[in-house]
């Protein structure tokens, strides 16, 4: 059975269509890409999972539950934990604080050690007393990654998350990545990291799901060259 | 540890002061802790949660008529005391309940609105609240079971005891779990959402906190001093709590308490020498806000303080 089962998605912005009809499934413990040119809908989308833009029309199922219409806070509790695109640390509060908000979601009795080992996860436990808005950027963005794995959740869903990372950075959160156990929702720009961590990839394109499949399938899609991958402004 | 040490010896000055003090600095000592405990509970609000309300006098003011119109038809002061309590923490949750669904700039009008609303209110049924005038409360009417409020050793210690309460209370609820989801929310509140956190339920206890300890202080103050008035419920009852936390530091536990003397003082000093107190008042916040913008204490933890809740 799958984690999530959305069907029949519909969001418009006054006469933009976002999302235009879109099905998608996840299986649980797979890493699933979402792929598609600036403006193709991906980010609607996981607005739309995890509750940040209600739905206009269809219904999206997490678990066998109906969460169409529970708030984005629900649906954090039911296991779906969103990284932010743009860093969206808490910059005055510790490194710490930053992620004990998220174990502490989670009904942990000891705080500092599930903090420390999330910390810890993403390399960051000496760092822990420092103001998160003092951190590097890559440390930000693994700060950000860390908040959503402490949230100990079933579906973490990451938003660009190598944007602005050093080549050696990628690699270690590839191999981050590949040591989760929660199902993994990807929306990235990096090719080489999308055709490296993804099982199965969606492309969109205008609202609409273009292609789906394994990287190998969409790398040989001629509908997704030309719209995307191979296209004269592919990184449009 | 050193923080509780250093919030704990504060208190023992307070009351070692208490002998030391003349009369009249005497009574505004007490006065202030008392108006302090109001600050403190704004600050809840405001420092913490970074609601900012214009009208936290409703909540004041509550407290404040609550236990007096009791007490003035021969309740138990006891209860009377407790009501106000109640009324305090009960109102803001009413209020909360219809002002957090705006934010920012129209949360402050909503709130105005409701505080300008009860004050009218008050004025409006004067035969039964005294309107603008107030009214007296009597000697028997000021008595908590063995303690006698108009006497003022008793009344530096009430105070003392409600300022004591109200401090350490913060210091708990700030280094608790829920005092950091407050921050969270004061910071960010979209990414606290996102964490997890129904954020409008966050919100409305931190208001029905700050009234709860609003509608303390309005209660005990007019028990204290024995008059409950019109004048309680008014905008300026607003403004001030706004201004001591201001000037003490929004998101200290100490600054509420440090803002409220210091401008109890400058209005007190600036008045025996000039008419135009006010002015002395403005020019001390037009320098606070160009020299140290967070105050007192705000700005003493920016300049390494760092470990100061």
């Amino acid at each position: 059975m799958s984690l999530l089962e959305a069907r029949g998605l519909i969001c418009h912005f006054g006469g933009v269509k976002a999302i235009d009809g879109v099905d998608f499934d996840l299986e649980p413990g797979e890493v699933h890409a979402l792929i598609g040119s600036n403006g193709a809908g991906k980010s609607t989308l996981v607005g739309l999972l995890s509750g940040r833009i209600p739905v206009q029309a269809g219904s999206i199922r997490f678990d066998g539950r109906d969460i169409t219409r529970l708030p984005a806070h629900a649906r954090v509790a039911c296991g779906i934990a969103y990284a932010f695109q743009i860093t969206s640390v808490f910059p005055r509060l510790s490194v710490f604080d930053n992620v004990a908000l998220a174990v502490q979601r989670t009904g942990a009795r000891d705080l500092r050690a599930g903090t420390m080992a999330a910390l810890d996860r993403v390399g960051l436990a000496a760092l822990a007393d420092r103001l998160a808005g003092a951190l590097s950027y890559g440390h930000q963005r693994l700060l950000e990654i860390a908040m959503g794995l402490a949230l100990a959740p079933r579906l973490l869903i990451l938003d660009e998350p190598t944007q602005g990372l050093a080549a050696a950075e990628i690699d270690s959160f590839k191999a981050l990545v590949r040591s989760l156990p929660a199902t993994i929702l990807l929306i990235e720009h990096n090719m080489e990291v999308v055709m490296d961590l993804a099982g199965r990839i969606t492309v969109l394109g205008n609202g609409r799901v273009l292609a789906r499949g394994t990287p190998a399938e969409i790398r040989a899609n001629p509908v997704v060259q030309a719209a995307y991958l191979g296209g004269r402004d592919a990184d449009a | 540890m050193r923080m509780l040490a250093l919030h704990l010896g504060v208190l023992a000055v307070l009351a070692a002061a208490q002998f030391l003090l003349p009369a009249y600095h005497h009574t505004n000592a007490a006065r202030i802790m008392v108006l302090a405990v109001y600050a403190i509970g704004y600050n809840i609000a405001f420092g913490y949660t970074g609601l900012l309300s214009l009208g936290h006098a409703l909540f004041f003011a509550a407290g404040m008529y609550a236990t007096g119109l009791l007490v003035d038809r021969g309740g138990e002061p006891w209860l009377a005391l407790l009501a106000g309590l109640v009324a305090g923490g009960a109102v803001a949750g009413a209020v909360g309940l219809l002002a957090l669904r705006t934010a920012g700039p129209a949360f402050m009008i909503v709130t105005l609105m409701f505080a300008q609303a009860f004050h009218l209110a008050i004025l409006y049924w004067g035969g039964f609240t005294g309107g603008d005038e107030g009214f007296t409360l009597s000697g028997a009417a000021r008595r908590l079971g063995p303690l006698d409020l108009a006497d003022p050793t008793t009344r530096y210690f009430v105070a003392l005891a409600l300022v004591s309460v109200a401090m350490l209370g913060t210091l708990a609820l700030v280094r608790s779990r829920l005092g950091r989801v407050l921050v969270a929310v004061r910071e960010n509140e979209e990414r606290t959402r996102m964490l997890g956190y129904d954020t409008f339920r966050a919100k409305l206890l931190a208001l029905m906190l700050s009234g709860l300890a609003s509608g303390a202080a309005g209660s005990t103050y007019g028990l204290m001093f024995g008059y409950v008035g019109g004048s309680f419920a008014a905008i300026q009852y607003s403004i001030l709590p706004l201004i001591w936390v201001l000037m003490g530091g929004a998101g200290t536990v100490l600054g509420p308490l440090l803002g409220t003397a210091l401008m109890f003082y400058l209005i007190d000093l600036s008045s025996s020498v000039t008419t135009a107190s006010q002015a002395v008042v403005g020019a001390a916040l037009i320098g606070l806000i160009l020299f140290a913008p967070r105050g007192i204490l705000g700005t003493l933890r920016e300049r390494g303080l760092r470990g100061l809740p």
